[in-house]
């Protein structure tokens, strides 16, 4: 199959999917069974693509809209690995979400799962595009096909935090994203994304700090400090738009937006020799700490970890800050470790809320004795965002503190060490509560079990992973390697 | 650039120039003469289709550059009435042609909840009329006959926004107010012709312009230019001079609001373009100061005045009428950039704006067909009863807000580069602002409809209510993919304007 073709697939394939879902809207298990399916087909087609990829960077273009404005897209690694790790994810945060909606009996299943399958096609389009106003465009509606899964309970709750999300992430992205890319335009008449970047020079020092700005700010998904309310504010969603939307797509989308900027936009080298990037270091270890800091004093578990995601977005970030090539490969294992890390922790603590309706960790006591793979689980994730051998996340942080050595910035190997140790702090004292104390009331902790295989396995399989990358962390970095995009 | 002029034969394509204009004319009276309300509507809208027939014709054969002209009665000018029709003001006419139609589709459903039966009849005639007025004041190429043109379309469209009386009392007030501020701008334009003429001696727009060159720095026509730039300044809703716009739109039948939201005040901005460009030199010091310093800031105080006043009106019918003041700040502001760049983003604004708002206008017509209220709690939860209008209603909002996809986004896009270009980064700023104002007043809309639980059922309107809506909406998207029709007569137009 013609690979442009393949792209088309991957972005389409979701979408029909979610066409689907309201078809059947009357008949949950065919509308599941159809949904399962398709993630799987979305799956196997971003398989294909990573497969047919021959190094070549075409641009794919699918209609012009204005002369010098196109809809294109093209292939290249981060896309590819991008596409993988949301299509791959959404399988099992479907089999979760199945699970977990029929347990906590959450209304409107199929106008759920239909703007959660529009969404995938939205990450699938922003992993392929082929210039900034492509990106921009699948950004944008990602955006909007979100906020209806954020304010999904209809509660006014629901709908105060869905506001401040909107409102944040349409504000940046019109405000300052969309600035930047027309002065990109304006300047160098074209948005194409080019290895080695577009800009050429045609931006002096302080505006080429201003440009960063906006970009990094502007990126509002990427939950950089002071644009960071938005992340806590969503987490009034079901659990599973939190695990695979607010610890995966939206914000590794955001992230991905930063790195793919860096790379194809402004180009590493010249960020590196040009130093507009020196403020960005700062800022981002800032935003590392101090939402560490504010997730230890958070009881509530989605909103804790939240922040953790929070703390841990601002490493990408931060390796897009240090502009040289170990940054973009630390920053590109980060976007995928730190996926199956908070991936898995946010399906336990949805496991958690269905088995016990509990959301708070103080109440959650002794409740690793009745719940051991749910728990489990959830320390693998947590070992793994903290960054410790034997799990995944360890590399990530290992290839940024190289290349903060590399950028000749040691103050932040000590961010990140502190940061591991913070997170150490907020993360494990869950599972210590879980397996170590004794619940308040003996008699219905007794009530409790695991729920259903269908929400506790898929955490369980996303902490093997976890673990499983340590040992093929070196695949991930070949495929980048060899595809030229760090050296 | 082919500028060939084509006259004197007998092929169809030289006389569409006049038969755009006289087509509702000639229909006008006699559905007086037949008094029948359907075969009203009927011949209504088949002038109406004959309009836009002829203009697309038109839009084909001027998008090569050309320019075609027509002599009312054989007369040559500068003594005669020329029709001269090019890319500029081709796309005008399109978009004036296929809002009508669009609107009279509606009309035939939701005129009778707004009007007693009997005024039908008249209703269409005063409609047609006032399509006349406007395709004229496009069409022609003298500025006296642009006069009468824009007080044929005024005229009716005072009696038009009257009609809105059976419903609302304050339309009587509404339009009496417009007719008075529309009678003061009527006569600030014609003292202004008249000082041109004083000083010329010609109302061809090609002579003056000719004649103008020569007459640098005369105060009679700078003066004439002044009145002239006020005039259409209030007919255009210019702030401060908009006043009588929010409660003309408002208490308006739902058809007309639709109808002049999309298209009568394009008309005055599109005859102050004209003006500039085509009887005045916009290289003039005079002209270019007088944009620079006055219209420029007139135009950001309306964009982002009229966003946020928008924010805080709880009548839906007002809320977009300020909406559209501020997105008539957008195109001022775009010619007032007096750059190529600036020019093209106003024209094409006016016409993404123009499908824009009456797909807005017109959804929320359907509304109120279902729920007899303005106000933003009657919408309550009608995302669930009322599907498919309002989805109508997001995409037309997600065009106003300019959402990339969108037709709004395109015309956005244009006028921030135009303001780059320039160097303007403050009100490039600005923009920006204005449309997160819009994310503002629009989501709080799409919230009520979505997010709230309804207290009371309605059923979805019709298939013909909806297929107009529709359309609309399909051109908000289908415009923000699709650039050709826009941008490239635009370019063509700004060419033909800035040569």
């Amino acid at each position: 199959m013609p690979i442009e073709f393949l792209i088309f697939l991957t972005v389409f394939s979701p979408a029909f999917v979610g066409g689907l879902n309201l078809i059947f809207s009357k008949k949950p298990n065919v509308r599941d069974t159809v949904t399962l399916l398709g993630a799987l087909i979305t799956f196997y087609f971003s398989v294909n693509i990573f497969l047919g990829f021959d190094g070549q960077a075409t641009q794919y273009k699918l209609a012009t809209i204005m002369p010098g404005i196109d809809i294109s897209f093209h292939i290249e690694p981060l896309g590819i690995i991008f596409s993988l790790l949301a299509s791959g994810l959404w399988i099992l945060t479907h089999i979760y979400a199945i699970g977990y909606m029929r347990g906590a009996k959450e209304k409107n299943h199929s106008r759920f799962f239909f703007f959660f399958s529009v969404s995938i096609a939205s990450v699938m389009g922003i992993s392929f595009s082929g210039n900034l106003f492509t990106l921009f465009l699948f950004y944008e509606i990602l955006t909007l096909i979100t906020f209806p899964l954020v304010s999904h309970k209809g509660s006014t709750e629901a709908l105060r935090g869905a506001r401040v999300y909107l409102s944040i992430l349409l504000g940046t992205s019109i405000g300052l994203q969309l600035l930047g890319i027309i002065w990109v335009y304006f300047s160098v008449d074209t948005l194409d994304f080019v290895k080695g970047g577009i800009l050429k020079g045609s931006f002096g020092s302080f505006e080429l700090i201003l440009l960063v700005g906006l970009f990094a700010f502007g990126i509002g998904k990427a939950a950089l400090f002071p644009f960071h309310r938005w992340l806590p504010a969503a987490m009034v969603a079901p659990t599973p738009v939190s695990a695979l939307l607010h610890a995966v797509a939206v914000v590794k989308a955001g992230v991905f937006t930063v790195l793919k900027v860096g790379v194809y936009i402004f180009g590493v080298d010249s960020l590196s020799v040009s130093g507009a990037t020196d403020w960005l270091t700062w800022l981002a270890c800032f935003s590392i700490l101090f939402a560490s800091l504010i997730a230890m004093t958070k009881d509530n578990l989605k909103a804790r970890l939240a922040y953790s995601t929070i703390s841990q977005l601002a490493y990408v970030v931060l390796a897009f800050s240090l502009a040289n090539s170990l940054g973009v490969l630390g920053g590109a294992l980060q976007i995928v470790t730190h996926a199956f890390g908070k991936i898995t922790l946010f399906m336990c603590a949805g496991s958690i809320y269905v088995a016990t309706k509990k959301t708070n960790i103080s109440d959650m006591r002794g409740l690793g004795k009745v719940m051991p793979i749910t728990f489990l689980s959830f320390l693998i994730g947590a070992i793994s965002i903290i960054g410790l051998p034997p799990m995944g996340g360890s590399w990530a942080k290992w290839f940024l503190l190289l290349s903060s050595l590399e950028a000749d910035k040691q103050f932040v190997v000590l961010v990140l060490l502190i940061s591991s140790l913070l997170n150490i702090a907020y993360l494990l004292p869950l599972v210590a509560k879980g397996f170590y104390l004794n619940p308040i009331n003996q008699t219905e902790i007794k009530s409790f079990t695991e729920p259903s295989a269908l929400v506790w396995l898929p955490p369980a399989i996303t902490a093997g992973i976890s673990f499983l990358l340590f040992f093929y962390v070196g695949y991930i970095r070949d495929f980048m390697i060899n595809f030229g995009l760090v050296s | 650039m082919a500028s060939e002029i084509k006259q004197g034969t007998l092929e169809l394509v030289n006389h569409l120039p006049i038969l755009q204009v006289i087509t509702p004319m000639l229909i006008a009276p006699i559905l007086v003469v037949l008094n029948n309300k359907t075969l009203s509507w009927l011949l209504s809208f088949l002038g109406a289709l004959a309009c836009l027939f002829i203009s697309i014709l038109l839009i084909q054969a001027v998008s090569d550059g050309s320019i075609l002209t027509y002599y009312l009665g054989g007369w040559v000018p500068p003594i005669g009435i020329e029709y001269r029709i090019d890319a500029a003001n081709a796309i005008l006419l399109f978009l004036i042609s296929i809002i009508s139609t669009i609107v009279l589709i509606f009309s035939y459903s939701s005129l009778h909840a707004e009007i007693p039966e009997e005024k039908h009849t008249l209703f269409y005639s005063c409609f047609l009329l006032c399509l006349t007025g406007l395709l004229g004041v496009v069409a022609t190429a003298d500025i006296f006959n642009v006069f009468v043109f824009l007080e044929i379309s005024s005229l009716s469209t005072y009696v038009l926004v009257a009609q809105g009386a059976y419903l609302d009392r304050r339309a009587l007030s509404a339009s009496f107010n417009y007719l008075i501020m529309g009678t003061i701008g009527a006569t600030f334009f014609v003292i202004g012709i008249g000082y041109i003429y004083m000083a010329t001696g010609s109302l061809n727009m090609m002579d003056i312009a000719e004649r103008v060159n020569q007459l640098s720095d005369n105060r009679t026509i700078q003066a004439g230019f002044a009145f002239i730039v006020v005039g259409m300044g209030l007919k255009l809703a210019m702030v401060p001079l908009h006043v009588w716009l929010p409660n003309a739109y408002t208490f308006a039948p739902t058809v007309v609001t639709c109808f002049l939201a999309a298209t009568a005040t394009k008309v005055a901005l599109y005859v102050l373009i004209r003006f500039v460009f085509s009887v005045f030199n916009y290289e003039d010091s005079f002209v270019n100061e007088l944009f620079f310093l006055l219209l420029m800031p007139l135009a950001v105080i309306a964009m982002i005045a009229a966003s946020v006043i928008a924010i805080f009106k709880q009548n839906l019918k007002k809320l977009l009428a300020y909406s559209s003041l501020a997105q008539i700040g957008y195109m001022l502001l775009g010619l007032s950039l007096m750059n190529q760049k600036g020019l093209a983003s106003s024209l094409v604004h006016m016409v993404n704006h123009g499908f824009t708002k009456a797909a807005l206008f017109m959804s929320l017509g359907a509304f109120m067909l279902k729920t007899k209220n303005v106000y933003i709690k009657s919408l309550r939860g009608l995302g669930k009863s009322m599907p498919f209008t309002s989805a109508a209603f997001v995409i037309g909002g997600l065009s106003l807000i300019g959402v990339p996809g969108t037709a709004g986004f395109i015309s956005k896009w244009l006028l921030l580069e135009a303001a780059l270009e320039t160097g303007y980064w403050l009100v490039a700023i600005l923009i920006i602002a204005s449309s997160l104002f819009a994310v503002i007043y629009i989501w709080k809309i799409i919230e009520v409809l979505y997010f709230s639980e309804s207290s009371e059922a309605y059923n979805e309107v019709s298939v013909l209510t909806l297929m107009p809506i529709w359309i609309l909406a399909l051109f908000c998207i289908f415009l923000g993919i699709n650039t050709s029709l826009t941008v490239d007569v635009a370019n063509m137009a700004t060419e033909i304007l800035f040569k």
